[in-house]
């Protein structure tokens, strides 16, 4: 019998790592079950991972496509995909299929700019992918400033990676702030929105901003107050799917798609669609 | 065009059912008009259209999707699609013909959905001619002629005699294997040209479209009236089931205790919980969900289609809705022509 290949049917993946980022954030490493990269995708692009019998969720691919081997999601535990993935050991199986979604102009209106990475929290993980995306081809863009917060140091997702690779890295500056102090940390202490606004950036830089809704909230207006346009910034959103192809209807927003459309939307794209998101 | 006189047409159902499974509208005992299975015996329904739409033939309220077998930490997914089989469906008026349109410009998009194509395939689609539209029909609003139903196969039917016309190679073929007598048209055309003029004498028959379309997201999603419209909205969902273009689906899993089955049902974005998910739910209130429902159909939709409206003026929701509330009385107030 001979069929056109179904989307909705997902193959299989396996978990070979798993690492606890922060206290309810957890870094999956999937493969094929013969150790392949499940598929391509580029920065920015999501997959949907199920456990047959709880349910099957989207999420943001956290590691690059410059990365061949293999490919990594930083999720946080809170709903019932998640909070069983949590549990999940090695060796485990879940189900893969993708790559969806719009990724980050990485390549066309990305190319040549300064480039300015603001994430609060978890929403570190769909930047990380385009963050180590640029940092491997780094001749093809000019500056990069990465600010993050999180709410304590324990918070901060891939802390690690950041603090002995991207620290280290020439042309990149990394900027950490955490929401109260603590002891053993000399960084900065405030939210990310004031964080921005103290820091003071030039206009000359392209914005990819993710975050949880109130911080992108005052930081947009912080930007605006220091001269960015809205054709400057760029951001992912974040809704219920089950298809992931534009039919369920779960993701619609004004005549967008956000899994297929977005996540990955301009700003002043953003403005043509009802406040709904 | 062929005709069979009236006392003919059962014959013809048995050859149409000769080798194929043909469903024609038939009256169950609570006196609805339901699609059912034709075999001897079955009346063809006098009804002016079906309760549930014909949708169900290539998108089904449920179907499993696919299977999974677990063992410890291993899983294998199973495609269990079975090959669909050739069907015919008899009967289906012009606003329904219109709706597959609609959905196949869901469905087959890519990436295509291949449950949906494949009974889009195999389905043969005769219609049947309006002779007596009644109050709640609107698919004029839509460009949508009653008379002229379209499918594959396009039926009349006068007071002796049913006349076949086919439309497409699928309908020529079938047609051909039915060996109707040939004749000419002059019975049909009188009929349809009654049948405008009752269209144009209907109280739905000024509704007009021209206050919506793509482009009319911000002009439209903040008008005040979507309150008051919404007040009394239930949230039952009633709307969207008899709907013939309602397409938003959930899937789910379901453990048989001999593996687990990822099935497909249909859904509503009038449920609250709907877009709800682990960290909120971004239209938290019945006018959220409400307007979505008809901004969908009269906005977003042309707005990716070509103009072409989410709607096809079938009556279904204004006939069932338990508050009387429906897609009509939303163009008429948002539309301003009330």
């Amino acid at each position: 019998m001979s069929m056109i290949k179904e989307p909705l049917i997902p193959t299989v993946g396996v978990i070979t790592d798993v690492r606890l980022d922060t206290p309810d954030i957890k870094t999956f490493r999937v493969v094929t079950p013969d150790g392949k990269k499940a598929f391509d995708h580029r920065p920015g692009q999501c997959a949907m991972l199920s456990i047959p019998g709880v349910g099957e969720a989207m999420f943001s691919i956290t590691s690059s496509p410059t990365n061949t081997e293999y490919m990594e999601f930083s999720i946080k535990k809170c709903g019932c995909v998640t909070d069983w993935l949590h549990q999940a050991e090695v060796g485990q199986n879940i189900t893969i299929r993708g790559p969806y979604g719009k990724p980050f102009p990485v390549d066309t209106e990305f190319a040549g700019k300064n480039l300015l990475f603001i994430a609060g929290g978890v929403a570190l993980a769909p930047l990380r992918s385009v963050i180590n995306y640029v940092r491997h081809y780094k001749d093809r863009y000019g500056k990069i400033d990465i600010v993050y917060g999180a709410r304590s140091k324990e918070d901060l997702l891939q802390y690690r990676e950041i603090i002995e690779e991207w620290c280290k890295d020439e042309g990149v500056n990394v900027y950490l702030t955490i929401d109260r102090e603590q002891p053993e940390w000399d960084g900065h202490v405030g939210f990310v929105p004031n964080y921005v606004k103290e820091l003071g950036f030039d206009t000359d830089k392209t914005v990819i901003l993710c975050g949880p809704p109130i911080m992108i909230k005052f930081t947009l207006a912080g930007l605006t107050e220091l001269g960015f346009s809205k054709e400057q910034v760029y951001t992912t959103l974040e809704l219920k799917m089950k298809c992931a192809i534009g039919k369920c209807g779960r993701c619609n927003v004004g005549s967008k798609y956000v899994c297929k459309d977005g996540p990955v939307f301009r700003l002043d794209e953003l403005d043509e669609l009802p406040n709904e998101y | 065009m062929f005709k069979c006189s009236v006392n003919e047409i059962y014959n013809v159902f048995a050859k149409i059912a000769d080798g194929k499974k043909l469903y024609v509208p038939a009256d169950n005992k609570d006196g609805n008009a339901v699609y059912t299975e034709w075999a001897e015996g079955v009346e063809l329904s006098n009804a002016l259209n079906t309760a549930k739409s014909p949708k169900d033939f290539f998108f089904p309220q449920f179907e499993n999707l696919m299977e999974f077998k677990v063992e410890g930490k291993s899983i294998e997914v199973n495609d269990i699609r079975e090959a669909s089989e050739d069907f015919v469906v008899f009967g289906v008026r012009a606003c329904d013909v219109k709706s597959f349109e609609i959905l196949d410009r869901v469905f087959l998009v890519e990436p295509f959905d291949s449950y949906y194509a494949s009974r889009r395939e195999h389905g043969v689609i005769i219609s049947m001619a309006c002779t007596r539209p009644t109050e709640t029909c609107f698919c004029t609003t839509f460009g949508i002629d009653c008379t002229n139903p379209g499918g594959d196969i396009a039926v009349w039917k006068t007071e002796d005699a049913y006349y076949w016309q086919a439309n497409t190679e699928k309908g020529e073929k079938l047609l051909a294997a039915l060996e109707l007598e040939g004749c000419g048209e002059d019975a049909v055309n009188e009929q349809k040209e009654k049948t405008a003029k009752v269209m144009s004498k209907l109280p739905l028959a000024g509704l007009t479209t021209d206050s919506f379309g793509g482009g009319k997201t911000m002009e439209l999603f903040n008008r005040p009236e979507w309150k008051t419209l919404s007040e009394s909205c239930l949230g039952c969902g009633t709307c969207t089931f008899v709907c013939p273009t309602c397409q938003c689906y959930d899937v789910k899993d379901y453990n048989t205790g001999n593996g687990i089955l990822r099935f497909r049902c249909w859904d509503s974005c009038m449920y609250s919980d709907f877009t709800k998910m682990a960290h909120g739910n971004n239209r938290l209130s019945q006018v959220e969900r409400f307007r979505q429902r008809f901004m969908h159909k009269l906005v977003y939709f042309p707005e990716n289609n070509e103009g072409i409206f989410g709607c096809v003026g079938c009556g279904r929701c204004l006939a069932k809705c338990p508050i009387s509330m429906n897609i009509v009385k939303v163009m008429k107030t948002i539309g301003g022509n009330d």
